[in-house]
């Protein structure tokens, strides 16, 4: 057989094994990276969209997004009295409002009885609750689950994002949060 | 395997009780009207993802959010809005994971030049056996 | 006791397959020949020690043994008999301990059986299987042991995911993996050919009959587990090209590729370097599959609890048999020549179209899956689904499908169009006019479009090498390409008629309503609780008639409710007609609407999917084909065996 008739150029012969080489470097950089499942909104850094929604709670306020601009960072957290994190984190966001830190409440897919029950058994943080039935605002914002809690500074751009629930270490971090959003 | 997704999910959310398994938005679990639009909402749902479950597609899952988004979807689409700019304002929001129809940008453009890529490669292959009548293929 | 035993069993199968790499090298020297006698028995005995401490497994899984681990986090005493067994490979660690089960025991089986090869190439191939066995074994033993121990044993088990618990998928894993692992004796003997340098049409008609067998149980794995997807799933989908749906598609889409490289090797000696490529890339798909799936590393959806320590020991078992396989390659491939020459129009030529083609979406396929990892990497999310899978596979596919019609017409070496040309008129006329019909019927996408028209021409073209022979005489292996093209034409025109013409309905009614879908009337007549044997349920009893005086039949669909783990699940009910199938999903009852109380009406999801069990009829009948050819090539091979005894068969060999 002669010389180059019947073989595959070199580079082809080699290229399943670069290619492979490829490949592990990729999944092992994948391996080694942490996991991050989380899928964090894309607003952070921007404007809080317009929202107003309905007063969660007979006699209390509901949520107008237009609330937040006061010139004084709030958080706006996102929960449901169904949602057993938002037990865990109650305590924390019941430290939060004693420091000060005003907490509107947005409550997603719940009903009257349900978050009556659930405030009165994990306590009342919040300023105003707004009530999200249909999940809307949810989207609005890009939160993808419950709870989650969005730090906004004065003019009304959110700053940070934390996703799931508020353990007793991360409480330091908001605050720290917070004190940034008022420059 | 997709349900197994929904269990993950409901674990980050925690258990789920009654009134939470089944979105209350008014479009979650109900057609367009009209059959066309809802044909446009229903191709447009089947290429977003459960940001939930995130192994399905919206159009697929039972997860609250996405019934949420199922309704966001067709309220939009029967007010008459072009299913890509529901998208795009999806993809404002969640970035662009939410959607598995994946834009052409600086990130993904290797996705679109794959094909050409390995029509290239077949092509350096196979060139030297079918430009002399005979040869080999590899 | 018998986890002890299984345990100890699988203890003893590495040991032996330690011994089998071993002896298998060695006798590959000059000096070492006796021990490469002793090979075979090993190989032999090594299979049947992987399949007792299977059978150890399942055991334990059939009596509840909660004093096993396994047992406890994935059975339940409350379940049924069929699932507990089934419930032993479905899990990380008895899925593996089957995979090393039916490796060890395809190695055995080639062993005790294939005597067509030379002894030396035998041996490599022999001592390259249990090269891979070894690796598989350490990660059972050291890193996922399915017989350890618990103490104190819990009272009760954890249960086995409700979805699982479902006949359907059962069977679904055993005869995928018999699919995935059985390409390892492909991936083997490609291994065992680059040591010993024998590439020809010997090596091909050997390997041939494995690769067939297990791309006939990888065909089956993967129709079954679509079909399991959409009626366990609730929402009709048969395909979601979900990473795990993916890692199973690459080594059939590789396999299927080796397949028609081999038919070209065994009957004209060409494509050598390139059929051993894909001998070791179709295993190295079922391995990258399995690396995928088990590692959790791409957002996906599957039942493997995620472990980087496993993710980390499966990649180290990846970098050593796909990077030395392939290094091996590079290295032998250089020497290996392609054969035979052939025309641009030929058969071989269309063999190779198909090659190019398959290959390519399963690098489409790849590279998408891999994807959204290489974004990770710049810091990125993005996802990639069905809209980028559909298209862009489709721009291979159909230029395949196109081949496919025309190349089983072709000649070996040299053929020319006008000589089958008159052939294809009726086929090409057919595709015409179902596009002209599909264009008057209006609101048909592209890709159902393209896909109705082909599948009508590819139907009649699929069985015209049949024309003008003698039915009786014609060879199985023909018979078999005829059925297995057959069944894409029906599978394609399912799939597209699937996505032209279904009919969606979601309702909420009361008791007593009648909802139209397509073609059907369905009358919601009662919802009624009913109990199995670990769950309760609410099941719909849907009265239906199809036009307006079909005959009135029930469907019951259920929305179960399990207790071990809690979950609820839609069982979704199938109604089959010739010309397509109804499908019903129970909700719950329906939400309030505007503030008023939930008022007795319940949601309804139905559709008419026009001809969709075509989709795994043509699965099917692409199994068949497949089983087809291999009863006539290895009738053919035994024929040849005891027709013209040992000599001749030598002479054979070596005079090819």
């Amino acid at each position: 057989m002669s010389e180059d008739r019947g073989k595959a150029p070199r580079w082809a012969i080699w290229l399943p094994l670069a290619l492979f080489a490829g490949f592990l470097a990729l999944v092992m950089a994948g391996l080694f990276r942490p996991a991050d499942r989380n899928v964090s909104s894309a607003l952070v850094g921007k404007a809080m969209p317009r929202f107003d929604l309905p007063a969660a709670l007979p006699g209390r306020p509901g949520l107008d997004s237009r609330a937040l601009a006061t010139g004084k960072p709030h958080l706006v957290n996102i929960f449901a009295s169904w949602c057993v994190p938002c037990r865990v984190e109650a305590p924390q966001l019941g430290e939060l409002a004693r420091a000060g830190v005003p907490i509107q409440g947005i409550s997603v897919r719940d009903t009257t009885e349900n978050l009556q029950a659930f405030l009165a058994e994990h306590g009342d943080p919040f300023q105003r609750i707004g009530a999200d039935d249909d999940g809307k605002v949810q989207l609005a914002l890009g939160s993808s689950g419950v709870p989650e809690t969005y730090v906004v500074d004065g003019k009304g751009t959110i700053v940070y994002q934390h996703i799931g629930e508020i353990r007793p270490e991360h409480v330091g971090f908001l605050l720290e949060k917070l004190k940034d959003a008022e420059q | 395997m997709k349900r197994i997704a929904i269990l993950a999910g409901l674990l980050f959310a925690g258990p789920i009780l009654a009134q939470e398994e089944q979105s209350s938005a008014p479009y979650a679990y109900r057609q367009i009207d009209d059959p066309a639009k809802e044909a446009e909402a229903q191709s447009l749902m089947e290429s977003l993802r459960c940001l939930q479950c995130q192994g399905q597609s919206i159009a697929d899952s039972d997860a609250p959010i996405a019934g949420s988004m199922r309704s966001l979807v067709r309220e939009r689409i029967a007010a008459g809005e072009e299913p890509e700019a529901i998208r795009a304002w999806l993809i404002e929001r969640y970035g662009d994971y939410v959607s598995y129809a994946p834009q052409l940008t600086a990130l993904t453009w290797p996705l679109f030049a794959a094909p050409a890529v390995l029509l290239l490669i077949a092509f350096l292959l196979l060139r030297r056996r079918f430009g002399s009548g005979s040869g080999e293929a590899r | 006791m018998i986890a002890e035993l299984g345990l100890a069993a699988l203890w003893m199968a590495a040991a032996l397959a330690a011994l089998q790499l071993l002896f298998g090298s060695l006798g590959l020297t000059a000096r070492g020949q006796v021990l490469g006698q002793a090979v075979r028995p090993v190989a032999i005995v090594q299979g049947l020690l992987a399949l007792l401490a299977f059978l150890c497994l399942v055991y334990v899984f059939a009596v509840t043994d909660l004093s096993v681990r396994l047992v406890a986090l994935n059975s339940h005493s409350m379940k049924p008999l069929v699932f507990k067994i089934a419930g032993s490979w479905g899990n990380h660690e008895g899925s593996m301990l089957l995979w090393v089960t039916v490796m060890g025991m395809a190695g055995g089986f080639v062993a005790l059986v294939e005597r067509r090869l030379p002894e030396r190439t035998m041996l490599a191939t022999l001592a390259g299987q249990a090269f891979v066995s070894l690796g598989f074994y350490a990660f059972l033993l050291l890193a996922s042991n399915p017989f350890e121990r618990l103490s104190p044993a819990p009272v009760e088990g954890n249960g086995l995911n409700p979805l699982l618990q479902d006949l359907g998928l059962a069977f679904h894993p055993p005869t995928l993996y018999l699919g995935y692992v059985g390409l390892s004796i492909a991936f083997s003997f490609a291994i065992g050919a680059l040591v010993t340098r024998e590439v020809g049409p010997p090596f091909a008609r050997a390997m041939r009959p494995w690769v067939l067998a297990a791309w006939i149980f990888l065909t089956v794995g993967i129709a079954a587990g679509s079909y399991w997807a959409y009626y366990e799933l609730g929402w009709g989908g048969w395909w979601f090209w979900d990473p795990v749906e993916n890692a199973s598609l690459m080594p059939w889409l590789a396999a299927t590729a080796l397949l028609h490289s081999c038919s070209v090797l065994a009957a004209r000696n060409a494509l050598r370097a390139w059929t051993v490529m894909l001998g070791v890339v179709a295993f190295s798909m079922s391995m990258i599959g399995t690396f995928l799936v088990r590692s959790g590393i791409l957002t996906s959806v599957h039942a493997f609890a995620v472990d980087p320590e496993r993710g980390t020991f499966i990649l180290a078992l990846l970098a050593i048999y796909i990077g030395g396989a392939l290094t091996l390659f590079g290295l032998r491939a250089s020497t290996v020549s392609e054969g035979e020459r052939f025309a641009p129009i030929s058969r071989e030529s269309a063999l190779v179209f198909n090659n190019v083609m398959l290959s390519a979406i399963l690098g489409i396929v790849l590279f998408g899956t891999l994807y959204p990892l290489v974004a990770e990497s710049m810091g990125a999310k993005v996802s990639v689904g069905p809209p980028y899978f559909n298209p862009m596979s489709a721009i291979f596919a159909v230029p395949m499908l196109v081949v496919l019609a025309v190349g089983p017409l072709l000649r070996w070496r040299r053929d020319t169009f006008a000589r089958v040309g008159k052939g294809l008129v009726i086929p090409a006329m057919l595709v015409v006019t179902g596009a002209i019909a599909l264009v008057v019927i209006g609101g048909v996408s592209l890709l159902p479009f393209l896909g109705l028209a082909l599948a009508l021409g590819l139907a009649w073209a699929s069985v015209l090498p049949l024309k003008g022979r003698n039915l009786r005489r014609t060879p199985l292996p023909i018979w078999g390409m005829v059925v297995a093209h057959f069944g894409i034409a029906v599978s394609l025109f399912g799939m597209s008629s699937e996505s032209a013409f279904s009919v969606e309905k979601l309702v909420a009614v009361r008791i007593g309503d009648i909802v139209e879908v397509g073609p059907w009337g369905v009358k919601l007549d009662t919802v009624e609780p009913v109990a199995g044997p670990n769950w309760t349920a609410l099941e719909a009893r849907l009265l239906v008639r199809y036009g307006t005086n079909g005959k009135v039949t029930r469907m019951l669909p259920q929305s179960r409710s399990f207790w071990a783990p809690p979950q609820q699940t839609s069982e979704s009910a199938l109604l089959t007609r010739w010309n397509g199938q109804l499908y019903a999903v129970l909700g719950g009852e329906a939400p309030r609407a505007n503030g008023t109380d939930a008022d007795g009406r319940w949601q309804l999801r139905l559709w008419w999917k026009p001809f969709a069990p075509l989709i795994w009829l043509g699965g099917l009948l692409v199994a068949l084909g497949g089983l087809l050819a291999l009863v006539g090539h290895v009738a053919s091979d035994l024929r040849r065996i005891v027709a013209r005894g040992k000599i001749a068969y030598r002479r054979e060999r070596q005079g090819r």
